[in-house]
């Protein structure tokens, strides 16, 4: 499409892109030389800034924190996913007294701050309720009941893009309902919308560092931690720098493998019968979801 | 119950703030995402592959990290002095910026591309063909997604409470040094947040209806 926005270039049009491409450059080589400058002046490359990523304690004790936000990661993702399954299923069933109560759940952890979330089960729970809550749990949790519901739509969406005869075919052939959705509609909804859930799941593994806020130990608490180590020259530029290339990488390849997974989807006729322009819809309604930090996207 | 009408003063300031913050973050993002927006489509290469670059990166990293990054390690470099509520309007702007941007390029995309065409023929240049013909219709097809987006951005200004900005997620802390059941008022910020979602989507409803293009 970008390329219907312009003409293809003649001499002139050359000259004027080359021109803004110049000014486009400098500007931004500007803003970049600038900051760097300001790093320099205010000594943030002075080497012993940086000396503490040499200790193999601080190594270690990032090592940890990298596996604790993993580690909520993978558990919050697996307890999201059976949920979204569960509340999906749920909206989806012919009883009003199920439905009702599934929607209303989901809508309700849909609008809810998932912050707000994590420090009702955190703060509120513990403490009015005499629950006691782990740091872990309450972020593991907190991700379970904003992502699941989230997800319940995406997979909710997937069934209803199949098309009617699908299901029509499979009663035909003396199915029950259970049969129907498992054998049927729920395969071919998650091949449809797998490219989806694997965004989804980037926007759990952005959201492990709300954490922060309720001090569990992942990276951006020990980042806070070591920034504030006089001893070490409180480098808390730099081990922000290092703690966002580690994120990035992490979301970069998850990203990667949802973007992989899309373009097989599209390829392969042999995702089949769905209705293309049905599925595009319900992940595009999905794709708002990410903005959420708490979530995203 | 009590908890809430003990506390009225609490929760106006808090929700003040919170709508202070959601406003100028949302005004600054949709600007900066259709600024970006027509960076990525331009003629220009550089500019193209900054686009890209900055809405790839930034959609990647955690909004708290921003929120961490501006409001502990920016002091550091010393530029300008900016307040903590400044500087939390800055990264709920710098992060939702990426956001809209891909949203309104989405709907770059649906603009048939008969329209870009007449245009051109009629001897527009890309700004003129972006601006006056292609960008009106797209941001009328993208009017659902780009409230969502909205609606996102307002649940995450919350978490401009963890870094010394007073709003709406910051409320249960003056709860508890006052001595009140946190769990409560908890319950009735996520209901506060309910309602407030509530405008936005009749907004949407509204644009939707008579914005909505015959094709």
């Amino acid at each position: 499409m970008s390329a219907v926005l312009y003409d293809v270039p003649g001499p002139k049009a050359r000259l004027r892109n080359r021109t803004f491409g110049g000014l486009g450059t400098l500007v931004l080589l500007a803003v970049v030389g600038f900051v760097l400058y300001r790093f320099a002046a205010t000594g943030q490359f002075d080497a012993a800034k940086w000396e503490f990523l040499e200790f193999k304690a601080i190594q270690l004790l990032l090592l940890d924190a990298l596996l604790n936000t993993l580690r909520a990661f993978v558990v919050a993702a697996v307890l999201a996913l059976l949920f979204g399954a569960v509340f999906a299923a749920g909206r989806l069933s012919d009883h009003t007294w199920v439905s009702r109560p599934a929607t209303a759940v989901v809508e309700f952890f849909r609008a809810v701050p998932l912050l707000v979330l994590i420090f009702i089960l955190y703060f509120g729970v513990s403490k009015s309720l005499g629950i006691e809550i782990s740091t872990f749990w309450a972020v593991v949790l907190g991700l379970m009941l904003y992502n699941g519901s989230v997800l319940a739509e995406v997979f909710r969406a997937g069934v209803n893009a199949l098309p009617r005869g699908q299901s029509e075919a499979a009663y035909g052939l003396g199915m029950r309902k259970t049969q129907v959705m498992t054998s049927v509609l729920l395969p071919q909804a998650l091949r449809a919308m797998l490219p989806t859930i694997v965004s989804q799941l980037v926007v759990v593994l952005k959201d492990t560092a709300l954490g922060y806020l309720i001090l569990y130990p992942e990276l951006l608490y020990q980042a806070r931690f070591l920034g504030g180590q006089g001893n070490l020259q409180s480098p808390i530029l730099q081990v922000a720098l290092v703690i966002a290339v580690i994120y990035i990488a992490m979301c970069l390849l998850l990203s990667a493998l949802a973007n992989f997974l899309e373009r097989r989807s599209r390829r392969s006729s042999r995702t089949g019968p769905t209705d293309p322009t049905a599925v595009a819809g319900a992940r595009n309604e999905a794709r708002a979801s990410r903005a959420t930090a708490g979530g995203v996207a | 119950m009590n908890v809430l009408l003990d506390n009225l003063d609490l929760y106006g300031a808090a929700f003040l703030g919170t709508i202070e913050l959601f406003l100028i973050a949302a005004v600054g993002s949709l600007i900066g995402g259709t600024v970006l927006a027509g960076m990525r489509v331009s003629p220009v290469p550089v500019l193209r592959t900054f686009g890209a670059g900055y809405v790839n990166i930034v959609r990647n990293t955690p909004l708290t990290l921003i929120f961490f990054f501006f409001a502990f390690a920016y002091p550091r470099l010393d530029i300008v002095d900016l307040s903590f509520f400044a500087r939390a309007c800055v990264a709920l702007i710098v992060y939702t910026s990426a956001f809209n941007c891909e949203v309104i390029r989405s709907g770059i995309n649906t603009v048939p591309v008969g329209q870009a065409e007449a245009s051109r023929a009629l001897g527009f240049g890309f700004t003129r063909t972006l601006t006056s013909v292609v960008l009106p219709q797209a941001v009328r097809s993208v009017v659902p997604p780009l409230t969502n987006m909205q609606i996102a951005l307002l649940k995450n200004t919350t978490i401009a409470a963890g870094f010394s900005v007073f709003e709406a997620g910051g409320i249960y802390q003056n709860l508890s040094e006052r001595g009140y059941d946190v769990l409560v008022g908890l319950l009735w910020v996520a209901l506060f947040f309910l309602i407030l979602v509530v405008p936005l989507t009749l907004l949407q409803r509204r644009l939707e209806k008579r914005w909505s293009v015959a094709r």
